[in-house]
């Protein structure tokens, strides 16, 4: 029987058990937009197509399945760039589906052309343009696959008019005529067993050990096999932005995020080690600070399933090419068959205690408010924190905000955590909040935001409120963009560059309320509580609460760009004891 | 003087790729991302219609050439890359030049694009049009010596190379074959 190439694009989805796409029609994708009227895939109607790209990344964030795009052609597909980009940075599977114009207009500049592919692809793990029908089903198979093995990345498919609208006969491709199709595609996944043994043999004789957790933990679901890794040594634990939650806040072995706004337990304990795990994690720029000041007595072990990881930054002493999962699964039974042949751990106690005696003498320490002074961030953070039920999904922009939720916010299970970090998209919490809430809508969503982000992508709140996705999002305005305002004050000497927003236009709760949601402006320390709990009962519309907060804060401890993680910046109050971090 | 970069920064790729369109973009649109730099390229179909090899040089610096290969790899169409050894790999290369000639010099250009096994594409009134395919180098060492008589234009299409074969394992192939 032959159906139209619309027909078989979203059949292909259904074969591949999409139950959510997020998107927008427009001209060339619009013969896709009929069979989906009759589909049982749900489609919520974005109001930007940045928006479509971003849920989609949080869907996949907090569900582990690929998130889906659809868009049209030109200005819709360049309106994807961005989340694209996002989801190539931070490894997130995504399958994007662009419009094209007809193969017969293809190079003629006609309308709302554009060269999708050529755009997208270096920002993408994978694109394709399809010019027939028939080939639409193999597409879409490959597209999944592509975007969910190996390092999982976003995948393009992109799809002429007339292809849409041409007939062909169905054929949904077998998995070995998948593998056939992708010649060149065969990621490792299980590690070479010579270096695991070797990696054993150093965990065990390390003296100063530390586990470098990266988001890679948490693509391949191996933070449960990480953990009994990290108590059967007793070594302690360092999760990355990309990882928190891959091992609990509250474990006493963890020493929470390293890196530019790190805890200074965490970097400090990278810095002097003898050896650094590092288990999916791209020693990023953000972390190691000035890398040839970076942990200069540590060995390597790096676990990852990229070999282009391996060596980039730094040369490993022990590379693994592999799933996290797969590879730290051997890497434990390794290291139970020395412990059971006899071998002995070297004494790490003293290391051990090294470690926590930074983390007393140096916890995340903000000054609190003075009576009738402005609210601080970290405060409206804490409350938040401490009144979310079980579970709740964190989900932020970028900046300030962004820093002091990863910091204050207590991670105890994975996938609970949502954020864009090698990009650094502003605007991206709204929408991947969204994407989160279809994606786990048992499960309560907070996005902390800033004023800054919270003014590109808030539109996404009328997709929300109209497609009953509850969200809640807590805007930390300081009425600047506050990280950049942090940088010129220290180190453009107080030179303050287009930060102010302008103080009180927009009007917060009227534009929530405009959106359809419900919106709640706290000044006070005492609103505080009152606000959030009432955020927590409304479940019937999303709520956004406006927290006025101190306009000067800073995001303590810091390390300046290309500064060596040696020389970390502490809050003004931990100044004194410094020489505790020796 | 060399055209050609210095041995330690000259590394030859062999890539077959899926021989699909914008491959080559690919290929090309990562080397710029990335900063590495193309020496010379060359790319046509193999044997095998469904794959065509792209023959590389890469002048490698800053970018360790192991980085290159594993980020080129992570390319979904590319199916093989081997490091093509000089040592252990024959390489040529196709050069067509057209040179300004007085009448009186014809005779000494002619003599030797015989002396380089040079072929003569085109004789004009005040020119000539050459070509030389060899070693990067012979097409080098004939270039300098052709610019003194004034090069009007040059083409040069970047090398192709292949692993220089083991005669022992050639004739056991052959051998196969023939049982």
């Amino acid at each position: 029987m032959k159906i139209t190439g619309a027909e078989a694009l979203i059949k292909a989805l259904e074969m591949e058990s999409v139950d959510v796409m997020f998107g927008y029609p427009g001209g060339c994708i619009l013969p896709a937009y009929d069979p989906l009227l009759k589909s049982s895939i749900r489609h919520i109607l974005v109001r930007h197509e940045q928006g479509a790209g971003h849920m989609a990344e949080g869907y996949a964030h907090v569900t582990g399945r690929p998130g889906v795009a659809m868009v049209t052609s030109g200005p819709a597909a360049t309106n994807l760039v961005t989340p694209l980009c996002d989801a190539y940075m931070d490894s997130i599977p995504m399958v994007a589906i662009t419009g094209q114009v007809s193969t017969t207009a293809i190079g003629t500049d006609a309308f709302q052309e554009c060269d999708t592919v050529g755009i997208t692809r270096s920002i993408t793990k994978h694109n394709e343009l399809v010019m027939s029908a028939e080939d639409l089903p193999l597409a879409i198979r490959q597209a999944f696959h592509i975007a969910t093995t190996g390092r999982p990345g976003p995948v393009l498919i992109d799809v002429p008019k007339d292809v849409l609208q041409n007939s062909m006969t169905w054929h949904w491709p077998t998995d070995e005529e998948v593998q056939a199709s992708l010649p060149g595609y065969h990621p490792t996944t299980k590690g070479h067993p010579r270096m695991i043994k070797e990696a054993a043999k150093l965990m065990l004789t390390a003296q100063r050990p530390v586990l470098y957790l990266g988001g890679g933990v948490l693509k391949s679901r191996a933070a449960e096999v990480v953990r009994e890794i990290a108590e059967l040594l007793n070594i302690p634990v360092v999760t990355t932005l990309m990882a928190r939650g891959a091992f609990p806040d509250s474990h006493p072995l963890c020493l929470g995020m390293p890196g530019m706004h790190g805890t200074a337990a965490a970097v400090t304990a990278m810095q002097k080690s003898d050896l650094l795990i590092a288990l999916g994690a791209r020693f990023d720029d953000r972390v190691t600070g000035k890398v040839s000041a970076f942990a200069q007595e540590a060995k390597i072990i790096h676990v990852d399933i990229d070999p282009a990881e391996q060596g980039k930054v730094r040369r490993p002493d022990v590379p693994i090419v592999g799933d996290c999962k797969l590879v730290s699964i051997e890497i434990l039974k390794a290291l139970r068959e020395l412990l059971d042949g006899g071998e002995v751990q070297a004494d790490i106690a003293p290391w051990r205690s090294r470690c926590s005696g930074w983390q007393e003498q140096f916890p995340l320490a903000y000054e609190p408010s003075a009576p009738g002074a402005a609210l601080k961030p970290q405060f409206c953070l804490e409350q938040i924190r401490d009144h979310a039920p079980e579970g709740t999904i964190l989900v932020s922009g970028v900046g300030q905000h962004q820093m002091w939720s990863s910091q204050y916010w207590h991670f105890d299970e994975p996938y609970t955590w949502v954020n864009s970090g090698g990009l650094g998209t502003m605007g991206f919490s709204v929408p991947a909040a969204i994407g989160a809430k279809v994606g786990r809508p048992d499960k309560t969503v907070w996005a902390i935001d800033g004023d800054g982000c919270f003014q590109m992508t808030a539109q996404e709140l009328i997709t929300a409120s109209i497609s009953n996705i509850p969200i809640k999002v807590g805007i930390l305005n300081n009425s600047y963009l506050g990280m950049v305002r942090q940088w010129q004050e220290m180190f453009y000497g107080e030179r303050y560059s287009e930060v102010d927003l302008g103080g009180g236009v927009p009007d917060f709760v009227k534009w929530a309320e405009a959106m359809g949601c419900v919106g709640i402006r706290v000044d006070s320390p005492e609103e505080v509580a009152p606000a959030i709990e009432r955020a927590n009962s409304i479940n019937d519309r999303p709520v956004v609460v406006d927290f006025r907060v101190e306009e000067f804060e800073k995001v303590f401890p810091m390390v300046a760009a290309g500064a060596s993680n040696d020389d970390i910046i502490l809050p003004p109050s931990q100044n004194e004891r410094r020489e505790y971090l020796r | 003087m060399s055209t050609y970069p210095t041995p330690q920064r000259h590394h030859i790729l062999s890539v077959l790729v899926q021989n699909k369109a914008g491959v080559l973009a690919r290929v090309a649109s990562l080397f710029a991302r990335r900063g590495y730099n193309i020496f010379s390229l060359a790319v046509a179909p193999t044997e095998d219609p469904q794959f065509s090899r792209i023959t590389i040089v890469v002048d490698v610096e800053g970018t360790t050439l192991e980085q290159i290969v594993k980020q080129l790899f992570k390319l979904i169409e590319v199916v093989r890359i081997s490091e093509l050894d000089p040592q252990k790999s024959v390489e040529r290369e196709l050069f067509m030049a057209t040179v300004r000639t007085d009448g009186e010099n014809r005779g000494q250009i002619v003599e030797l694009a015989n002396i380089f096994e040079a072929k003569v594409l085109a004789v004009g009134v005040d020119a000539l049009t050459l070509s030389l395919e060899g070693s990067p180098e012979k097409l080098d060492d004939f270039e300098e010596l052709l610019r003194g008589y004034g090069i009007v234009e040059l083409q040069r299409t970047g090398r192709i190379a292949l692993p220089k074969l083991d005669r022992e394992a050639h004739s056991r192939a052959v051998k196969g074959k023939a049982s």
